[in-house]
């Protein structure tokens, strides 16, 4: 690994935040991206990512195969950040801003176009602590293949169909159907929730606790809530 | 005015999307519609030899947009149905050949001539699929009566609702009432609890419909197939009439919920 850092990996609320340095060599920064990628691809898969280049001009040939990099992983990128003419032409002629609203994923915890001023382009990403906090709110049914990252708490309202996942670092309700797979408490915290009307998740995840759902023979249909309790994921109704 | 334009999408290969296309398009044109079936499917097209006009293709969509011909050129009128036409697929090229903007056009086109232009969509949700939904106003999604047909169906529900497209309409293809009704083949009901679309149309398996493909004539010329009947039922639901669904599980219940589904 090398002491500086050449890629930096940030969640935001509007999905992933990856910082190359304007500097290094392409190649070996895209590699070690791509590693680091690796590393932790289960928790990155779906995510929507915005690329921060700083000055580097990119031609449209580097940014398409760094595109095809994430798409490989399961992650769109759907901003390209950079302060490079050039850079931000290979992006357009991408269609990369188009692409958001084509495939986009976690589109619905963005900060809607018209709530964002010019200057705010260059926002930081905000940080975790804070976004403890907050939380995400999906007014619609979450349907296959789409994933919600939070560094807060999500809300649904809606179902979440088998298929799709939600991995946040808070509580997670959902007001319908819960039928995907849900990761709560991702960073490591246990003493959050996990609520639904209809509680039947293909799988549970509570911070590094994992219960998959009973074949669904007789099952209540009744709003329910999960927790740890020593040690153990544990259902009871939700009153 | 002009056509609507219907695209036929499945996510999962090989559920029934060409089979679909040919056969409601064919049951179209018999009421007296004029249907132009539009091949998204490039490098594996189909759509022409399953309505058996194979033999016929001089050009493809792809020498269209290329300029190698002009849209009129490209399209074989079908002999024994005249208000029937297809634009076959290239069979050689790859689906990057066309973009978006290129269905675009040629649907624009299209569509003072005709009631109808059908698009038959490839499997996947790459660049071919976006062809084939970037012209449509209407969507139908295929699916089969398998949790993993159902699972892709939904990811292209979603993917249309990004699109803004309309909520599409369910063709159940290949249900097997007597497995339904053992409890080992998922029923109308456990789909739309998913997918929550309205269904406008299901269509049993159906031991007619792999012959009259490899024939070229559509099932729904075949007054004994009750696959074919469904297509033609489709056809008519598309028209606006009110054709209750085939009641194909005997299930008490069952035929009313989703007679119901259909109407809300
Ligand atoms: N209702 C049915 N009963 C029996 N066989 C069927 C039925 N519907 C489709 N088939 C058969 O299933 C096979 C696949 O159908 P078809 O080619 O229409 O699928 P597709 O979705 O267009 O496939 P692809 O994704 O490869 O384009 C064909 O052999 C077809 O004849
Ligand atoms: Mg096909």
């Amino acid at each position: 690994m090398n002491e500086r850092e050449q890629v930096s990996i940030k969640g935001t609320k509007e999905g992933l935040l990856i910082a190359l340095s304007p500097s290094e060599e392409w190649l070996g920064i895209t590699q070690e991206l791509a590693d680091k990628l690796d590393q932790q691809s289960t928790f990155f898969s779906g995510a929507k990512v915005t690329i921060d280049v700083g000055a580097r001009p990119v031609p449209k040939y580097e940014l398409s195969s760094l595109k095809a990099l994430l798409e490989r992983r399961g992650m769109l990128l759907s901003l390209v950040r950079s302060e490079s003419a050039t850079t931000l032409a290979s992006a357009n002629s991408l269609d990369l801003r188009t692409f958001s609203t084509d495939n986009s994923h976690l589109e619905d915890t963005q900060i809607p176009q018209r709530d964002r001023n010019e200057d705010d382009r260059g926002d930081k990403p905000i940080d975790s602590e804070e976004m403890g906090t907050q939380g995400v709110m999906v007014k619609r049914t979450l349907r296959s293949g789409r994933t919600v990252h939070s560094r807060g708490h999500v809300v649904v309202f809606g179902d979440v169909n088998p298929g799709a996942k939600i991995i946040a670092a808070g509580d997670v309700v959902v007001w319908g159907k819960l039928r995907g797979m849900v990761h709560a408490g991702a960073e490591g915290d246990d003493s959050v929730i996990v609520c639904a009307l209809d509680m039947n998740p293909n799988q549970l995840r509570i911070a590094d606790h994992i219960v998959t759902s009973p074949a669904e023979h007789h099952r209540q249909v009744t709003p329910e809530v999960a927790f740890v309790r020593d040690g153990q994921i544990v259902v009871e109704a939700w009153t | 005015m002009g056509a609507r334009v219907v695209t036929v999408t499945s996510g999962k290969g090989g559920v029934g999307k060409t089979t679909t296309t040919a056969n409601i398009s064919v049951a179209l044109s018999r009421l007296n519609q004029r249907v132009v079936m539009l091949d998204a499917d490039i490098g594996l097209r189909n759509l022409d030899v399953v309505t058996g006009l194979e033999n016929r293709i001089v050009y493809d969509i792809v020498d269209v947009v290329e300029g190698r011909c002009n849209l009129r050129q490209a399209l074989i009128k079908h002999k024994q149905f005249p208000s029937l036409y297809l634009i076959p697929a290239a069979q050689t090229r790859d689906k990057t050949a066309i973009s978006p903007a290129d269905m675009l056009d040629i649907v624009a086109k299209l569509k003072p001539e005709f009631d109808f232009v059908i698009i038959d969509s490839p499997a996947g949700i790459e660049r071919g699929f976006r062809n084939a939904i970037a012209p449509a106003d209407e969507v139908l999604i295929v699916t089969n009566p398998e949790v993993s047909a159902v699972r892709d169906a939904d990811r292209i529900i979603g993917l249309l609702e990004a699109e803004n497209k309309q909520p599409g309409k369910l063709v159940i293809n290949r249900l097997k009432p007597d497995m339904v009704k053992k409890g080992e083949m998922l029923s109308a009901d456990d789909i739309t609890d998913i997918l929550a679309l309205d269904i406008i149309g299901i269509v049993p398996e159906d031991e007619f419909v792999i012959p009259a493909s490899n024939s070229g004539v559509p099932v729904t010329l075949n007054e004994d197939s009750k696959a074919g009947l469904a297509f033609q039922n489709i056809a008519r639901r598309l028209l606006g009439e009110n054709v209750p669904l085939m009641d194909l599980e005997q299930q008490p219940g069952f035929f009313r919920r989703l007679v119901k589904l259909f109407n809300g």
